[in-house]
């Protein structure tokens, strides 16, 4: 009880300081809405095609919307030290970081019903598996949010976080498949989609949405759960070794 | 070192290590339940080293630690729920209230939602806050900032609590409320561990106290018996127009019973075990045409056991006091 006092605490402090700024809150709506336009506009498709489009801005929203504001909070908490205040109540670290990153997690998920929102006044998306659908949206939030966690607790700068942010997130982009199906890419860079974890929600989102997967789900899901496990250990071993030195 | 629950903090050993610099060399000692122990030293000693170690914001390289009984070495967490830190930053939330920011840091001890509000407007009430309890704490000025600070590492009521620096860079009269509250806390029994770099403060304030110099605890007693070797001595000191060379040499010679120190160049500092007679000492100066300007009594205080003890001038710590700008004197 104690515990989940701390929990839902660090959560809700978190949202109401950083996740529901009006100006986030303006680019969690903007930013998917600016993407599908472009992509839009680019593909030169009628209305009733836009679900090909729509597994990329859906990741790509969860992408931006988790790592961008997780890296920026975690790297200033931690160097205006208010985040010793956290280190020093009595909870674990692995709670502590759950709940630091949960809304990270929520803020990327709300993200992702922009654009499908938007698809669901433009087309007909009848035809969509939401079994798979809904728990890949889950996964691909928890996997950028724990990536922008592994890159924020690498970087001692905010600066060094957003580049190192940046670094990961404009070459996925290209390389998990939002909007270029990754057969179609050169053989010699091929071999960086499959250690990206993104590409992995994506190629269910793909299949899902449009019945176009380049592997089984079950895979999908196997590998993108051992990103956010691998990730997240990752993470809590470089706290433990940088920021309790 | 083998556990003993009648004891609120034991350390033994505690060593620290900065790549080649060792902030923290190989330290012991023990604090009472409900004792105040000082931890005294200058800048750079290794005093918030040392607490960052106990409170488990940072690692220890050797060494034991047990809090309340409880072996903190391998899990500092184990007895997170017996401390308090009050750290020597004020490092709470820019963006939340006053009264938000001790709301959160209840909760993060798993206090209920009624309790924590109550506690949080009785420390606002107690630190004089309660004006300014729905301002935002980016707002505050700095001694309102160390004073919030202070309030957030008691509203769980520890019964150990850790206070780096708590009286640093603040205004004299939230510096003087800040040790009503540690004095009124230390008398409700709460342990407390504080350290600072203002002699005063320790001296008024702690029953024990410990000089750390470079790392090593170059002493440890009860403030009483530390300051047993000063106790009865007479202190005038002279301020001169100039006390030039071989002066000491000369005067020690002239006059036998008392002890001679030229601190600065414009100051001679006599001491002795009985009172001292300014009138011949005056005189003597002025054959040598060394005007005196004025000549006043010191009382010998802890500043002058630490002086001799450790070796470092009291100078250094007044210039680091006025550094920090605080009102710890006062």
């Amino acid at each position: 009880m104690k515990s989940w006092i701390a929990f839902s605490s660090i959560f809700v402090k978190d949202m109401r300081a950083y996740y529901l700024k009006p100006p986030n809150i303006s680019w969690g709506i903007i930013f998917p809405l600016a993407w599908t336009g472009m992509f839009f506009i680019r593909s030169g498709l009628g209305v009733e095609n836009v679900l090909q489009l729509l597994p990329g801005v859906v990741t790509i929203s969860i992408l931006f919307g988790t790592t961008s504001l997780l890296s920026v909070t975690l790297t200033f908490e931690r160097r205006n030290r208010s985040f010793d205040r956290l280190l020093l109540a009595p909870i674990s670290l692995e709670l502590l970081m759950l709940a630091k990153t949960s809304g990270a997690i929520l803020f990327g998920i709300v993200n992702a019903l922009v654009p499908i929102v938007i698809a669901a006044f433009l087309t007909d998306m009848s035809g969509i598996a939401w079994s798979l659908v809904v728990p890949a949206i889950i996964l691909i939030g928890i996997v950028s949010t724990f990536l922008g966690l592994f890159i924020s607790v690498s970087a001692s700068e905010v600066f060094e976080a957003q580049t190192f942010s940046n670094f990961f997130r404009f070459p996925m982009m290209f390389l998990c498949g939002l909007f270029f199906p990754i057969l179609s890419l050169p053989m010699f860079i091929r071999w960086l989609s499959f250690i990206l974890p993104v590409t992995y929600g994506v190629d269910i989102l793909h299949g899902a949405i449009n019945g176009e997967h380049i592997m089984s789900f079950t895979l999908d899901f196997i590998i993108i759960g051992a990103f956010c496990v691998v990730l997240f250990l990752l993470s809590l071993r470089n706290v433990k070794r940088k920021w309790i030195a | 070192m083998k556990s003993d629950s009648t004891l609120a903090l034991q350390v033994s050993n505690l060593t620290k290590r900065f790549d080649e610099v060792i902030a923290v060399d190989d330290i012991s000692f023990q604090v009472n339940k409900g004792e105040l122990f000082g931890f005294l030293g200058p800048n750079g000693a290794g005093k918030t080293t040392t607490i960052n170690m106990l409170t488990g914001l940072a690692r220890l390289d050797a060494g034991k630690i047990y809090i309340g009984g409880i072996d903190c070495t391998r899990n500092p967490k184990a007895a997170q729920h017996l401390t308090g830190v009050v750290p020597d930053e004020s490092n709470l939330y820019p963006e939340l209230s006053g009264f938000d920011n001790l709301c959160f840091c209840a909760a993060l001890y798993g206090i209920n939602k009624i309790e924590r509000q109550t506690r949080a407007r009785e420390l606002l009430e107690t630190f004089s806050l309660t004006e300014a309890a729905d301002r935002k704490f980016a707002g505050y000025s700095k001694g309102m900032k160390r004073k919030l600070t202070f309030a957030a590492g008691i509203i769980h009521q520890p019964p150990i609590l850790f206070l780096d620096e708590p009286t640093t860079g603040i205004d004299v009269a939230s510096a003087r409320q800040v040790r009503q509250i540690i004095a009124s806390l230390h008398r409700k029994g709460t342990t407390i561990f504080l350290t600072t770099h203002y002699i005063e403060e320790a001296e008024r304030l702690c029953e024990r106290i410990a000089f750390i110099v470079n790392g090593k605890i170059v002493q440890i007693d009860r403030t009483s018996d530390l300051l047993q070797p000063v106790k009865g001595k007479h202190v005038i000191i002279l301020s001169v127009s100039n006390s030039g060379d071989g002066l000491t040499i000369e005067m020690a010679s002239a006059f036998p019973q008392y002890q001679f120190q030229i601190p600065t160049p414009d100051q001679i500092r006599i001491e002795s075990t009985e009172p001292v007679n300014v009138g011949p000492l005056v005189r003597f100066l002025e054959e040598r045409n060394i005007q005196v300007t004025e000549a006043r009594r010191h009382v010998p205080s802890l500043e002058d056991v630490f002086v001799q003890v450790t070796g470092i001038e009291a100078g250094l710590m007044h210039r680091e006091k006025e550094k920090a700008g605080g009102g710890g004197n006062q």
